[in-house]
C-alpha cells in the first residue's frame, strides 16, 4: 500500500515539474506568437505598416484601433540598428520586444522630445566595443541595449479621432530602422 | 512487474497533472501581480522585462504584443462591478473619471481579441472623442441599440471584453489600488434585448 502511495506522490511531483517546464518552454515553442505572425509581413531591418484591425482580421489580437502601427524586425548580427521615428501630431511611442515577445523597453515622444524619436539599438557587446571618448556616445545619442540579437520594434502613432489617422500613418511611413 | 506498473502509474499521473494544469493556467489567463481597480484588472509588469512566466506563456500563445511600460498601461474586464459577465444584448453603462494620462482609449473586443462588428464601424472611444458633463465625468452606454450620447454598439454579441488603455501616464507598477487611481464604474442594467 505504502509503495503505491509513493508511486503516486512521485507522479504528482513529476507532474509539477512537467507543468513548470512546459510553462517556461512555451514562449520558445509557440508557433503563432506575435513575432511569427509578423515574419511574412515585416522586413528585416526595415519598417512596414501593419493593416488596421477590423472585426474580420487583426494581425495580433487586442490591437488598439485608434493607433497606426508600424513594425520592424531587427537583426543585430551585422551591427547596431539606427532608429528614427518622426513624431506624429498627437502621440507617438516606440516599444522594443525581444524575439520571444518580452517588451523590454518603451519610450514615447515626451520622453524622447524633439521632432523625432531617434536612438541606436545594439547588444551589450556592441556597446562595450564603442570607442569611449567619441562624440557618438555623448548624451544626445540615446542608446538602447537589446537583450537578444533579434526582436521587434513597434512604432505606434495615435489618432485621437478618425480624421487624424492619415497624419498618424504619414508620420510612420517616414520611420526608419536600418543598419548603421 | 509491480515496479513497471508503479512506474507507468507515476508517469501517467505526471503527464496528466502537468499538462492539464498548464492548459488550465493558459486558458484561464492565470497571471500574477494584477493591479485591480474595481472590475478593471491591469498587469503593468507585463510591459517590462520582469513579466511573470505565466503571463509570458499566455502572451506567446495568444500572439499578443503587450503595451510597454514606458508607453502606457492596459486594463481589461469581462465583468461589471457586481461580478456579472458583460452581455452584449443588455445595456451597460460605464461612468466616471479616469486616472491622469495624456490620452486613453476604451475599446470593445470579442473574447479572442477581435473588434466587434457593427454598422457604424465604431469600436471604441478615445479620450478626445468622449462627450463629458460639467464635472468632467463621462458616461458611455454600451448597447445593441442606438443610444444618445457616447454610444458603443455591441452588435448583439453575447460576451465581450472591455479594454481601457492609458498612454503616457504615471499609473504603473508603483500604483496601489484606491484613491490615486479613480476608474470608471461599470453597471449592467436590466434593459436587455
Amino acid at each position: 500500500m505504502i509503495r503505491w502511495l509513493l508511486w503516486i506522490v512521485g507522479g504528482l511531483m513529476l507532474g509539477a515539474l512537467v507543468h513548470l517546464s512546459t510553462i517556461l518552454a512555451l514562449p520558445r515553442t509557440a508557433s503563432r506568437d506575435a513575432y511569427a505572425r509578423l515574419v511574412p509581413l515585416v522586413p528585416v531591418n526595415g519598417f512596414a505598416l501593419l493593416s488596421a484591425p477590423t472585426p474580420e482580421t487583426s494581425v495580433v489580437p487586442f490591437m488598439d484601433p485608434a493607433f497606426a502601427v508600424a513594425a520592424c524586425r531587427y537583426d543585430l548580427a551585422k551591427g547596431p540598428v539606427k532608429l528614427t521615428v518622426p513624431v506624429s501630431p498627437a502621440y507617438t511611442s516606440v516599444t522594443f520586444y525581444t524575439r520571444y515577445d518580452v517588451a523590454y523597453y518603451a519610450i514615447n515622444d515626451r520622453a524622447a522630445g524633439r521632432r523625432s524619436i531617434e536612438l541606436d539599438l545594439m547588444t551589450t557587446k556592441q556597446r562595450d566595443d564603442l570607442p569611449e571618448d567619441e562624440e557618438v556616445t555623448s548624451a544626445d545619442r540615446l542608446i538602447v541595449e537589446s537583450p537578444s540579437l533579434t526582436g521587434l520594434i513597434v512604432a505606434r502613432a495615435f489618432a485621437p479621432e478618425p480624421s487624424l489617422m492619415p497624419a498618424a500613418l504619414a508620420s510612420l511611413r517616414a520611420a526608419q530602422c536600418k543598419l548603421q | 512487474m509491480r515496479l513497471l506498473i508503479g512506474l507507468v502509474l507515476s508517469l501517467v499521473i505526471a503527464a496528466s497533472i502537468g499538462l492539464s494544469s498548464t492548459w488550465y493556467a493558459l486558458t484561464q489567463n492565470l497571471s500574477f501581480g494584477a493591479l485591480e481597480l474595481g472590475a478593471w484588472k491591469g498587469y503593468p509588469r507585463n510591459g517590462t522585462i520582469g513579466i511573470d512566466p505565466y503571463a509570458r506563456a499566455a502572451i506567446a500563445r495568444n500572439g499578443e504584443l503587450p503595451v510597454g511600460s514606458g508607453d502606457g498601461v492596459a486594463f481589461s474586464t469581462a465583468v461589471d462591478d457586481d461580478g456579472f459577465a458583460l452581455d452584449g444584448r443588455c445595456d451597460v453603462v460605464v461612468r466616471g473619471t479616469t486616472p491622469p494620462a495624456r490620452y486613453f482609449t476604451i475599446t470593445l473586443y470579442t473574447p479572442s481579441g477581435r473588434l466587434v462588428a457593427n454598422s457604424l464601424d465604431r469600436y471604441g472611444f478615445t479620450s478626445q472623442e468622449l462627450v463629458r458633463d460639467a464635472s468632467g465625468e463621462f458616461e458611455i452606454t454600451i448597447s445593441p441599440r442606438t443610444r444618445p450620447g457616447n454610444w458603443l454598439p455591441t452588435g448583439g454579441i453575447d460576451s465581450y471584453v472591455l479594454m481601457l488603455r492609458f498612454y503616457d501616464t504615471s499609473l504603473g507598477i508603483t500604483t496601489r489600488a484606491g484613491r490615486e487611481a479613480p476608474m470608471p464604474l461599470i453597471r449592467s442594467t436590466r434593459n436587455c434585448q
